[in-house]
């Protein structure tokens, strides 16, 4: 699959859509990065007058490049074009070390730490352009095709 | 391993998960997971995993799928034990 297939098959678009590109493609572990727009809606109120990435919107954007972007590769074979997968979050856990502010690149990078009974669980990491560690934590949610 | 112990063992795997404290506080062996501690499906699935990891044992999928009471679970657990 490749990344465009697999961005097609996402449940998300705009304004809510957080993954630009994906430039690793496995079963066992993804990469994908998503630069933060100028004029997102959130940053009218998120700061005021001090516009700086929200966390749930960085988890957002780490569920849907390491959770389930990783889940469509997974479960590749039971997805056709007619039938978009189902997805619900069911549980994460992060740790948030440095701001992301607009125009901001960032790159996600998941592993696979469990998937069983279409229960997905994902270790994941966010970098920014400098390659620090931005956000890190286990993000799980239950996949259906 | 005594049925006691067994139940012992489930209750302490089923804690993180459960919703409804009061039947988790009246545990017993007809405790269903799902109508009772309202234990949900992505919560269910950990308490598989868990049971695996705490009896070294591995539950299949149509294992998995009758696994929703304390019962189910105590059965499951024991014939996967005796093949061992």
């Amino acid at each position: 699959m490749t990344s465009n297939q697999i961005i097609a098959l996402l449940p998300y678009q705009e304004p809510f859509l957080f993954v630009d590109e994906l430039t690793e493609i496995s079963s066992e572990r993804i990469t994908g990065n998503y630069t933060f727009k100028k004029d997102a809606f959130f940053y009218e109120g998120h700061f005021k007058n001090h516009p700086m990435t929200p966390g749930v919107i960085l988890t957002e954007c780490m569920a849907q490049i390491g959770l389930v972007c990783l889940g469509i590769i997974i479960m590749k074979d039971e997805i056709s074009e007619s039938s978009h997968p189902q997805i619900a979050l069911t549980s994460s856990q992060i740790d948030f070390f440095l701001p992301v502010l607009p125009k901001e690149k960032v790159t996600v990078v998941s592993e696979k730490e469990v998937f069983r009974f279409n229960k997905l669980k994902c270790k994941v990491k966010m970098f920014n352009e400098k390659n620090e560690l931005v956000c890190r934590g286990q993000i799980s949610g239950m996949i259906k095709a | 391993m005594t049925k006691e112990e067994l139940i012992a063992k489930l209750k302490t795997i089923v804690q993180p998960y459960i919703q409804d404290e009061q039947a988790f506080e009246n545990l017993s062996e007809d405790t269903d997971f799902i109508n009772d501690l309202k234990i949900n499906s992505a919560n269910l699935v950990d308490v598989i995993l868990d049971v695996e990891d705490e009896f070294d044992i591995r539950i299949e999928n149509d294992d998995m799928e009758k696994m929703t009471s304390v019962k189910a679970a105590m059965d499951i657990v024991n014939e996967k034990l005796a093949e061992k």
